[in-house]
This record gives C-alpha cells, structure tokens and sequence, in this order.
C-alpha cells in the first residue's frame, strides 16, 4: 500500500521492518503471541509488564480504594446523619475524614485514570506497548505498596488525622506525637515515585510510541487529557514530595523548616502543598473529560465537534491551572492585590471549561444519541460538570470565597468535581470499554439502575451540602448542636449517601454478574472509531500484529466519513511485521513518521522486587531501622542493575557502527 | 427580651446585661448563616455578590440542562445507525456559548474586584483595637491598653460598639485557627509566628455566632465564639466592668475561703483571676467568669451546674483539651461552686 512508509534508511540501524500481514492463526501471528505472552503461574504473573494486564491492575486496586473510602464516608454520614451523635469519637472522625481524603485523592482519583490510560493508550495509539514496560510495573507496584504503607497504621487506631492537606504545625512534632503524620508524610514520598516514574512514561510514549501515520492532531482526547496532566504531575510532584519529606525532616530529625519557634514558617507548608494541590485537582479530571470527550461521540454516531478546540482546552486549562493555587489560601491574610490576581486568574480558568462543555452538548445535538448505560452516565456528567463549574467559579470571587471557603459549600463543590467528573466517568468508561477488557458486554438492564440510582443519590446527597455551607456548616466538624439549624440538611446528606452507595453496589453486581454471564462481544461492539476496537476483545498480548498505518482521526469510521479529519485511508491488516523478538515502532514527536525498531525488554520480576526494596527501605525508615534501611536500599539497587543489565538482542544499532561513533 | 434569647439563657441576671434589642441573628435558625444574613458593612456586599452569583449559576444552570435536554429529546429523522454524521459544523456552539461565557466571566472579574475593594478595608480608621488569639480550643480575647492595669483580657465573647468598625488583631498560640463571625464579616486565618487582621462592623445591637474555621484538632467543632455588639455606653459600662480586679475577702475558715484556696491549689495555674494570686495564662481569664454566656468556647450554658459538670468532666464533654476532668469530692465540689459565683 503507498500508505505505509518505510522507515529512513539510517546506515547505523541494523535492518529496516518487513511490511506484511499476520491475520489470525497465521504462523507469524503464532510466533508473535509466543514472543509477547507473559509465562503462565505466579511467575508470569509477578513479572509481567504488558501494559493491559498493568491497566487493570491499576483499575481494580484504585477501585478498591474507592470502595474503602466509600465505606469511610459512609461512617462519617451516620456519624453526621443528626446533631450530637456519638458513634464516633473526634479523633476517630479525624482520622476517618482523613484517609477518605487521602484514600480518594491519592489513592483512586489519579491511579484509576492511570489505570484507564496505561491500558488503553498503546491500544489507542497503536502500539505494542508503552514506551517503558518495566517502569509501567514499578509503577503500579510502588502504587500499591505505598497503598497499603498508608493504611499500615489505621488498624492500630494511629492513621493520618491531619487531613489531607496536612497543615502544619497541627501535623508537625509538637502537636502530633504519634506516627500518624509519619506514615502519612513517607507514603506520600513513596508515592510521589509512583506517580513520576508513570508520567514520564506517559510523556514519552505520546512523542515516540504513535502508530505511523499518526499525526499529533489524530490523536484521542483522553490522550491529551493524560499527557497534560502527566506534564503537571512532573512538575509539581516535586513540591509535595519535598513539602512532606521537609515536615518528615522537622518530624524525626529536627530540623525546623515548619517550626515557628525557630523561624518556621507555616504558610511555607501552605504553598507547598497547593502549588501542588491545585493542578494536581485538575490532573485527576482532565483525562477522565477525555473518556467522555473519546467516547460520548460513539454514542452520538458522529465525531466529536471541535477536536482541535478540546485538545487546546484540556492544555489552557493546566497552564492556567498553575496560576490558581493561592485560591485556596484566599483566607491566609495574603495582600488583596495578591488574592485579586489569583482570583481572576480562578475565573479565567472556566473558559476552557466552557470550551468543553459547549462542545459535548453541541455532539449530542447534532448527532443521534443511542441511549446505551455509557451514554447515560456521560450525559449525567455533563450536568454534574456544569454544577461543579459553577459552584467553582463562585469560590473564586475573592471576598465570597472568605465565607464559602472551609465551609460544607466547599464539600459539596469538590465533591460535585471529583464525584461527577471523576466517578461518573469512570463508571461510564468501565461500561464502555468493559468488553474490549473481558470479551464480554455489561448488563444493559442493570446498567441503567445502577446509572440512575447513582445519579438521583448523588444529588441528592451532595447538593443539600450546598445549602449546610450556605447556612454555615464548617468543614471536618465530628458533630454539631440542633441551635446551628443544620439538622435536615445533614440528614438529607446521609439518606442520598447511602442512595448512591446503593448505586456503586448495583454497579459492582453488574461487574460480577457479566463477568461471568455477559453476552460475548466482538471487536468493536459499540461501532466506535478508535484503534483500541480495532483489535479482538479482550487484544491479544502483542495489541497489533501488524503496527498499523493511520490516514485519519477516526480509523474505523473512514469508510463513512468523507470530509475533514475523517479522509484518508488506514491501512490497518497490512503494516510493519515485526518479530524478532518484543518489538514495535518508534515515531517522530509531531508527524509520527516512522523512525526506529524499538526493541522492548521482556517480562521481568526486577520491578516488582525494587519495588518492594523501596517501599521496605520506607517502613525501616518510619520505624527508624536505620541499618535495616540502609540494606533495603542496597537491595535496591541491586536490583537496579540486575534490570537495566544491558543484554544483546536488545541492541537496536549494530556494534561496529556505535563503537565508531563512540571513538569520533 | 426575644422568645430565643429566653431559650438560649436561663439567667435572668444575666440577661439584663445585654443589649435589649433583639434582631434576626438572634432568632435566626441558622446563627451562622452568612447567605441571607448580613449586620455590618464588612459582610454586606460579600451577602450581594453572593446573590448574584448564586442567581446567575442557576440560571445558567438551567440554560444548558435545558439545552442538554433539547439536545438529548429532540427529534429527529429515524436514521441507519451504521451511518456517522459529518465531523464539520458545531464550532458556533463553541464560538457562542464560550464567547458569552467569557463576557458573563469578565463581568464578574470586575465586580468581585470592586466588592474585594469595598470590605478589605474600614470606611474609617477604627478606634478600638481587640487581640483575638486562638488556642486548642477556646479563644483569648483581649483590649490592650498602654497601661497594663487597664488592659482587658476575656474569653470567648467579644464585645464591640454598635456602628463603627473595630480591628481585629489574630494571633494563634499553638496551630492554624481561622476567626469566623460570618454574619459580620469573612474569615481570616489565625497563624503562629504571624499577625493577621481583619475588621468587623455590627449596624446594630445584638450577639452574633462565630466559629473557628480552620481544622485544628479534635476539639475544632467545639470552638465557638460570640460577638456581642452594644452601644457605645454599654460596651463602656462593660469594659469598664471588666477591668476591675475581684475584691472578694473570704472569711477564715468559710466555704468560699476554701473554694479559693481550692481554686488556687487546683486551676491557678493555667486560669488566671486578676487580683489574687491566679496568674496562669494556658487558659481563660476567669476574672469575670459569670459575665459569660457560655462555657469552654460554646460547648455549654454557663450556669452553676452545668459549670460544675465541666469541671468534673471536661475530657469526656471536649475530649483532648487542655483541661483535666478534675476529681472531687461533694464538699470540694460546694466549696468551689461557691467561690466560682463571686466571680462576676
């Protein structure tokens, strides 16, 4: 096919890709499923890398922790259901608001999107694999441990009691003598790893690893929304890693960077903390308005309306973002001239927002909705979109925010953010790509239950907290007096909580049930037009047998499609046949002209096990086993080596070439 | 005197030293409802800007789920689903519905910028200065005066005059509190090793409900506070009251000379009671305990029984506070209680 290019012949590579077929059952493509399937058992299961098996990994874990949090808020909902309850203690409820802050935040929001991206971007992409495998399972597994590091002192009665902000000096040694903020404070270190080493694995697998033929203006939505929010995590990850690593410091060694005594500062935390903070708020929605930006459109039966205006947004609304962390400092005694600056800056960030908002209500109006469960929760999100941007744009008017800020107002704000433009989506998205995950299609009938049980509890529950900040209701309060006239609202709260969760159980009933008992899907069983479904549900371990050439934004719908990004003609039976071992293609950043073989490493148990030596080097420092820790890091790098040890058919230049090129 | 108030204080005696007019914030259900409620220039365009911006999001709210709707419910000709509509068209959607968006936005830059101006500052230089310091978690209220004597210092209820703007000066002894009055004005963040400010202003006569604001720990629900607003005479009268030292000589050997000697041996050294020896200061200033309405920063009505039940258990009412649940015996329990009512 003229389509397909053949990569620039570079005298140093050692051969140029063959172009061909592997349909199904042909001996190439039994040859390349050998190569790229992990060994069966434990081992394979401990050291596989594929980035689906990885995807999911990250979905099921970060959903768990969804469902821990949820548990804890629904404890907090009784405690609250009416004044002067006494289920819970103060501290108990500190504790608990706590890690549901935390376990939600850190430990669901960003992961499961992650989850989501690491399955689907090489399937989106067309590519075999991310561009680092290994890193992509150190990821995942430092996630987890981290995880379970964080929970390690909740059954003691010891867990996180800060809050998930953790402002000192109430977390500092002084006023928090336990290990609580400690386990807290390395967690979020471990963390940090995680979450670095994951997005400069996202960053360079969108600028190297695109299919040939995959322009930057082709690729999905959701890939824009992950690679900017991966750009944000490398640049601010580093703020909130140091903050807690500063106050671990104040903490067990005593330094006094946070302590006023000694010239500390507070509000140095403060800043910290939300340089952080806020664009991190947007890292963990803008890939899940992605989904719904990839998928909604299937559901309309036509292409998004303005792609390019939507990619631009997603990145507007990050680089604004870094310029609205003072918004949540507004009560701190900043000068005014300060706050007005930041305040606008906290309005202009909406414009995008409208950007994406007008463009999803303009696909549903011009297109042909098919009323399927994904559509609905998507639809669901846009409502709950509007409502959280609204309510955000009211905190940003400077002199209103003094009263809203650290009130329910505030609860009800955030939770419309994450809950309708995290959870829904989610929800939404794990509907819609459940098939291409298992091979099997959700329950329809289910499915709408569990949509409007989630969608009328949520409301219910979360929008009478509106009115309890309106009428006063301060935040992370354990109880409340009947004279403070919050009783039928909080009550209002609990019944829709338990409404929702309600839903959440339908939803994990429908998961269970189709599991087993769904109806089997083809490849493409929702007619959509991205890559993933161009591939057999659930994809085989090597995604593509042939590395596809793409001519368009939408591949699978060319056929209809006739103007505009649809033209052009994806070759996608016929492309690279690569199987000399693990390989796939490497693209230029912009054009995504084909450029090198990249050869992938196999499976490997190395990141699991630096992982662990991490993670372990942690713990021995939260008990202060110093010499402990010190062989954990060794181990650590040990292990290192062991997995960076070079070997020789990963080589991608032959040997004479690059020895001349080292002695020029 | 209101219906409310003769809920809310069961002493007669220290109902006459309150301001007689009653208003909403008293008979208010929700005392800390900022949205429909505003007494004072430092809350009042805060009360409008909100307005506006709560209208204006539900009716923009109900703009596009009406649009969502349309678009969802419209009708349209019955079509092959295997057919995919044009990826054109649409974009004036985007032009439209963003570009009326940004005008709405900058609109409301402006107007908040100009409601920022109109409440960051006092029309007027304010004559009274007050030092509010949070602690763990009760709130140390104090009129400095150049003369130390003249200094008042009391907890928990703040006193201004009625109609002028008083400076708030917010300290925190030991972590972050934020001092909230919200019907009289916004918060504003209590930060050791810093000084913030901010000003307050009650229009008229009356007590309005405030409450720390910022999460400090696991008495941070309990920590309540009053503002009382009265007229310039009154809150003289008041201050004047508040500056005396107790004189109350006990007769050797009497139940009250007991309780004070109590009372030194026992609280002195965290509370302090101006002329005697009681000189602490990890605590409220207990000089004039009985001019208080509540107890332990709102937890409680200060009457006699509900004082002595503080005392007794202090640790189970506000778990983690400073205060011990003191153990007594009835005698001790009398002999306290008697010495404890002269402080008024």
């Amino acid at each position: 096919m003229s389509a397909i290019t053949r990569p620039p012949s570079d005298s140093r590579l050692r051969r140029s890709p063959d172009i061909g077929q592997a349909p199904v059952g042909s001996d190439a493509e039994i040859r390349l499923a050998e190569i790229w399937e992990s060994l069966p058992g434990w081992k394979g299961w401990l050291s596989t890398v594929d980035h689906k098996v990885i995807g999911l990994r990250y979905i099921v874990t970060a959903f768990v922790f969804l469902l821990i949090g949820g548990m804890e808020a629904l404890i907090m909902r009784l405690q609250l259901a009416g004044p002067n309850l006494t289920l819970l203690t103060p501290e108990q409820y500190n504790q608990l608001f706590t890690m549901h802050g935390v376990t939600m935040i850190f430990l669901y929001a960003l992961p499961i999107l992650s989850g989501f991206s690491n399955y689907l971007w090489p399937l989106m992409l067309g590519s075999r694999d991310m561009t680092f495998p290994r890193l992509n399972a150190l990821s995942y597994w430092i996630f987890l441990f981290a995880g379970i590091f964080m929970y390690a002192s909740f059954p003691l009665g010891q867990a996180p009691n800060a809050g998930w902000f953790n402002y000192v000096p109430y977390s500092g040694p002084i006023y928090n003598t336990g290990p609580n903020i400690d386990v807290f404070a390395l967690g979020m270190v471990l963390l940090g790893v995680s979450t670095t080493v994951g997005s400069v694995n996202f960053v360079v697998t969108l600028f190297k690893m695109r299919a040939p033929g995959m322009t930057i203006n082709r690729v999905p939505i959701l890939v824009w929304g992950t690679l900017t929010a991966s750009v944000a995590n490398l640049l601010v990850i580093p703020s909130v890693s140091l903050a807690f690593f500063l106050l671990w410091l104040d903490r067990q060694v005593g330094t006094h960077f946070f302590d006023v005594a000694n010239g500390g500062k507070p509000l140095l935390w403060q800043h910290l903390f939300w340089i952080f903070g806020h664009p991190w708020v947007y890292a963990i929605v803008l890939p899940a308005m992605g989904i719904v930006s990839d998928a909604l459109p299937t559901f309309c039966r036509r292409p998004l309306v303005g792609y390019a205006w939507v990619a631009l947004a997603t990145m507007a609304t990050m680089l604004v973002g870094f310029e609205v962390w003072i918004h949540h400092m507004f009560a701190t005694g900043l000068p005014a001239v300060a706050l007005s600056i930041f305040g606008a800056a906290s309005f202009v960030i909406s414009i995008p927002s409208a950007v994406a908002v007008f463009a999803w209500i303009a696909t549903i109006w011009l297109g042909t909705p098919v009323f399927k469960t994904p559509f609905l929760f998507f639809a669901g999100f846009v409502i709950l979109f509007v409502i959280g941007g609204l309510s955000g744009v009211m905190t940003a008017a400077v002199p209103l925010d003094w009263q809203l800020n650290e009130t329910y107002f505030i609860v009800a704000h955030l939770h419309y953010v994450l809950l309708g433009i995290n959870v829904f989506p989610v929800v939404g998205g794990i509907y819609y790509w459940f098939p291409k995950f298992t091979g099997r299609m959700m329950d329809e009938k289910i499915g709408k239950w569990s949509f409007w049980v989630m969608f009328i509890g949520f409301n219910a529950g979360f929008f009478p907290m509106h009115l309890a900040g309106l009428l006063g209701m301060p935040r992370r309060i354990y109880t409340y007096s009947s004279r403070m006239g919050w009783d039928t609202v909080n009550l209002i709260t609990s019944i829709g909580s338990f409404v929702f969760a309600i839903g959440v159980l339908i939803f994990l009933v429908n998961v269970a049930v189709s599991l087993r008992r769904g109806t089997r899907a083809g490849s493409n069983p929702w007619d959509a037009a991205t890559l993933e479904w161009s591939v057999p549900s659930p994809p085989p371990a090597y995604n593509f047998a042939v590395i596809p050439h793409i001519a368009s934004r939408h591949p699978l719908w060319e056929d209809r499609l006739n103007e505009g990004e649809g033209t052009g003609q994806s070759s996608l039976e016929k492309g690279y046949l690569l199987m000399e071992g693990r390989e796939t293609i490497g693209t230029s950043p912009i054009d995504a002209t084909p450029e090198i073989i990249l050869k992938m490493p196999g499976d490997s148990a190395t990141p699991f096990f630096v992982g662990l030596f991490l993670s372990l080097a942690f713990a021995g420092m939260l008990l202060h086993w110093w010499s402990f820790t010190g062989l954990m890091i060794l181990s650590c790098i040990i292990a290192l080596m062991v997995w960076m040890w070079p070997e020789k058919a990963l080589a991608q230049r032959s040997p004479t070439d690059s020895s001349r090129e080292a002695h020029v | 005197m209101g219906q409310s108030l003769s809920v809310l204080r069961p002493a007669a005696a220290l109902a006459l030293a309150l301001p007689s007019p009653v208003n909403a914030a008293q008979a208010a259900e929700a005392p800390l409802n900022y949205f429909m409620r505003s007494y004072g220039p430092a809350s009042e365009p805060t009360m409008y800007l909100g307005w506006v911006l709560a209208g204006l999001s539900v009716i923009i709210m109900l703009i596009i789920s009406l649009l969502l709707i349309v678009a969802l419910l419209r009708n349209r000709p019955s079509m092959d689903m295997r057919m995919i509509g044009p990826e054109s068209g649409g974009l004036r959607w985007i032009y439209i519905g963003t570009g009326i968006s940004t005008f709405i936005l900058f609109g409301l830059v402006i107007y908040s910028l100009l409601v920022l101006d109109a409440v960051a500052k006092p029309p007027s230089t304010p004559a009274i200065t007050v030092t509010v310091t949070g602690y763990d978690w009760w709130w140390r209220i104090e009129y400095e005066h150049d003369d130390p004597e003249q200094t008042v210092t009391t907890a928990n209820e703040l006193h201004i005059p009625v109609g002028e703007p008083v400076l708030i000066r917010l300290k925190s002894a030991d972590v972050i509190h934020a001092f909230w009055v919200p019907t009289l004005a916004g918060k504003t963040q209590m930060i050791p090793g810093l000084i913030n400010q901010q000003w307050i202003q009650a229009d008229s006569p009356g007590i309005y409900a405030g409450q720390c604001a910022q999460f400090c720990g696991a008495g941070h629900a309990r920590m309540s506070l009053e503002v009382v607003a009265e007229s310039a005479e009154d809150f003289e009268r008041w201050r004047n009251a508040q500056r005396r030292p107790v004189s109350s000589p006990f007769r050797p050997g009497s139940t009250g000379e007991f309780g004070q000697r109590l009372f030194m041996d026992r609280c002195g050294g965290c509370h302090a009671v101006r002329g005697t020896d009681a000189a602490g200061r990890h605590a409220p200033d207990l000089t004039h305990l009985n001019s208080r309405r509540w107890l332990a920063a709102g937890l409680l009505l200060n009457t006699p029984e509900d004082l002595m039940n503080w005392i007794v258990n202090a640790q189970r009412l506000k778990p983690g506070s400073r205060m011990p649940s003191i153990a007594l015996s009835e005698t001790e329990k009398s002999a306290l209680s008697t010495y404890l009512s002269t402080l008024d």
